[in-house]
């Protein structure tokens, strides 16, 4: 009996602590059906252009992108911009040459400058060096279903700001719900309508930042697509095989185990 | 090479002989593939050949990786990204090298609980055990170093807090920290031997794999049953086993294909699922992690690591009688190795004349304990190290010791064992029936 009472009070405990830690981490970062999720998704072009859109005329006022080349903007599974509208945009940018040991204009060959603001993290890896999703208890059986919650962390992060700020040693702090801790130093970055998109999608805040996660999630995985793709005739291929080396070792079994052969 | 009786290999042509009376190599490799196996073997022994799969797969991809990878600390990071975006196929490649670490210590743990189960480290298979455990010793080893290459944040941090472990060792701890880490902190030092001998233990595994197969190939392999097969004669060896080719090359090899299936969706479809976030920052010594986590196959060990904290008894009497050279932290080292230590030494601890769990009525309950112990622990060291993690991992952690330094030793003297079967034939049949035409 007291064994019992014991390992109920073990149980009990061990789910109420680890339920206040999942509430702490997760609560506040929504699931976002993204048209990239699951085996078959795949990268919604036009919502890559827009997001595209979303970080050149926003984030990367502050945000670098160091990782990813300009050129992969025009790879197929991605944005896959015209080539002439890639080097165009690229255009725009500036980029700090060593061997002229000067500013130039920069080419496809280059990548996305750093960040320009120190305290500002690098956004090429972004969608992948945050989790969303946890738990529940630790077990991970979250992510998954619903994945590791990179996007949804960046949407969730981007739509959470309460309008509450605070100073705290000279710096102003802004309360955003789906940040641990709950205050964050980045100013609200998106109020809605901030962009005019091409393709004249809504650009009320939640699509501007699903627009913005999904570009971002295909800056930090850009060879989704191909990865998929091979993985499934992977997993068709294997199954096939698996089949026939069943009906191979079931054959070349049977008269040990005394059956007849098929 | 085994000891039970069967064919061996004749040389018939002339170009046969010659090269026989010079390299017996084609003998040896008939004497491997041919070796008389124990008929009765479940689904439990193809995990060995997911293992050597698992090495080969490792070394292939790993050497791959090594023609794009740069091994210093302000590259290391972004040549990963190089990898992982301008490389042909690199991102599969690395992908694959990642999961395949995690597929490596699935099938080890499965391997080495199968072992356990059946009594496979029982006379006279000792030194198959053995050198078993070296492997597992140098892939912890090999996958820890690995997991430091990529220069992320969670590899800076864990290989701080591992090398940090080597640090607790009272008086000389702090030297043995500074020369593995080849000065006073993590930096290109420790990046580019990390790498270097990330590089040559594989091969040291490899070698280690030779003398496990060549052990147990002396030895014969166990069976679910436990009992010997017979030697008498090679008639009545040939009633109790078939050879390993073809019948359990095709039979592990299909298991592996189905094992592949589920590997191939994992590495396509999510390939970051076993990873941690934080190994996509890169390392920063500034800025320490919320939670350093190590890899999920290591958390059982990090769990008992962490469960002797200065509050509990054993710690406390430790560090009186050695009058505080042993502390809390030297203590939790030791417990983690020793955790190892009762593992490898299972061979000498189990007094049961019985070896397969299989007709031991107690056996099987504490072991399928131990088995839920270890995924418990799996799981407590994954979370924070604050009760009720802290005494739920102290629980696992003696329940660990328990099993191995108290629990085997005496169930071999009061555990009444059930009836086995006379011979693995006998098995054999009661599962499939009398043979109509025996074997070849």
């Amino acid at each position: 009996m007291l064994k019992k009472i014991a390992i109920s009070a073990v149980a009990a405990l061990a789910l109420s602590g680890s339920g206040a830690l999942a509430a702490e981490g997760e609560s506040h970062v929504h699931d976002v059906d993204f048209s990239f999720e699951g085996p078959f998704g795949s990268f919604d072009q036009n919502q890559l252009q827009r997001g595209l859109k979303v970080y050149t005329e926003v984030c990367s006022s502050c945000h670098g992108m160091q990782y990813v080349p300009f050129r992969t903007l025009s790879d197929e599974g991605g944005p896959h911009l015209p080539e002439d509208q890639m080097r165009a945009y690229t255009a725009n940018f500036e980029v700090f040459d060593p061997e002229l040991d000067d500013f130039r204009t920069a080419k496809p060959t280059d990548h996305f400058p750093q960040s320009n603001l120190e305290n500002a993290p690098d956004l090429s890896l972004m969608a992948k060096a945050r989790a969303g999703f946890h738990g529940p208890y630790g077990t991970g059986m979250n992510q998954l279903f619903k994945g590791m919650g990179g996007p949804e962390y960046i949407v969730s992060i981007l739509t959470g700001y309460t309008g509450e700020t605070k100073e705290e040693a000279g710096t102003t702090l802004y309360e955003n719900t789906a940040f641990p801790g709950g205050w964050i130093a980045m100013a609200p970055p998106l109020y809605g309508e901030d962009v005019e998109f091409d393709d004249d999608h809504s650009n009320e805040l939640h699509h501007e930042a699903e627009d913005v996660a999904a570009f971002l999630t295909w800056a930090a995985e850009p060879k989704m697509m191909a990865r998929k793709q091979a993985g499934l005739a992977g997993v068709i291929f294997l199954t096939v095989l698996s089949v026939l080396l069943y009906l191979t070792n079931k054959r070349l079994w049977a008269p040990i185990k005394g059956k007849k052969t098929a | 090479m085994s000891g039970i009786p069967h064919d061996h290999y004749e040389p018939k042509s002339g170009a046969e002989k010659w090269l026989h009376k010079r390299l017996p190599i084609v003998s040896l490799m008939y004497d491997t593939l041919m070796i008389p196996t124990p008929k009765n073997l479940n689904w439990m022994w193809i995990w060995g050949i997911v293992l050597t799969f698992c090495l080969v797969l490792q070394i292939v991809t790993g050497i791959v990786l090594v023609m794009h990878y740069t091994p210093h600390v302000d590259l290391a990071f972004a040549s990963i990204e190089h990898i992982m975006r301008n490389v042909n196929g690199g991102y599969m490649i690395r992908y694959l090298h990642m999961n395949g670490a995690s597929l490596f210590f699935f099938a080890v743990y499965i391997h080495i609980f199968r072992g356990l189960y059946y009594g496979s480290y029982k006379a006279p298979r000792e030194i198959t055990w053995i050198v078993g455990m070296l492997i597992y010793l140098a892939m912890m080893g090999t996958a820890f170093m690995g997991y430091v290459l990529p220069w992320g944040q969670m590899s800076f941090w864990g290989a701080t807090v591992i090398t940090g472990l080597f640090g607790a060792i009272p008086f000389i701890g702090e030297s043995i920290q500074t020369w593995l880490l080849g000065g006073p902190a993590v930096d290109n030092a420790t990046l580019n031997r990390f790498f270097s001998l990330h590089y040559l233990l594989p091969f040291v595994i490899a070698a280690l794999v030779a003398v496990h197969i060549w052990a147990f190939h002396t030895t014969g392999n166990n069976n679910p049953t436990g009992v010997d097969v017979r030697r008498g004669s090679k008639a009545e060896a040939e009633k109790d086993t078939v050879p390993f080719w073809p019948y359990f090359v095709i039979k592990d090899v299909f298991a592996l294909a189905v094992i592949m299936v589920v590997f191939f969706a994992i590495v396509g479809f999510m390939p970051n699922y076993l990873g941690h976030p934080d190994n996509y920052i890169e390392a920063n010594a500034l800025v320490t992690p919320a939670h350093i986590v190590p890899e999920w196959y290591f958390l059982p060990f990090y769990a008992i690591l962490r469960a002797f904290t200065s509050d509990v008894w054993v710690v406390m009497l430790a560090s009186w009688i050695t009058g505080g050279i042993v502390n809390a932290k030297f203590f939790g080292v030791l417990a983690m190795f020793g955790a190892i230590a009762v593992m490898a030494l299972v061979p000498w601890l189990d007094t049961s004349s019985v070896r397969s769990g299989r007709y031991r009525p107690m056996f099987k309950w504490w072991f399928w304990l131990l088995v839920i112990d270890f995924v418990v622990l799996m799981w407590a060291g994954a979370m924070p190290a604050e009760p009720p993690y802290s005494t739920i991992s102290l629980i696992g952690s003696a329940y660990w010791f328990a099993y191995f330094l108290v629990i085997l030793p005496l169930l071999g003297v009061v555990e009444k064992p059930e009836a086995q079967p006379e011979t693995i034939e006998d098995d054999f049949k009661a599962h499939y029936g009398k043979a109509e035409t025996p074997a070849e």
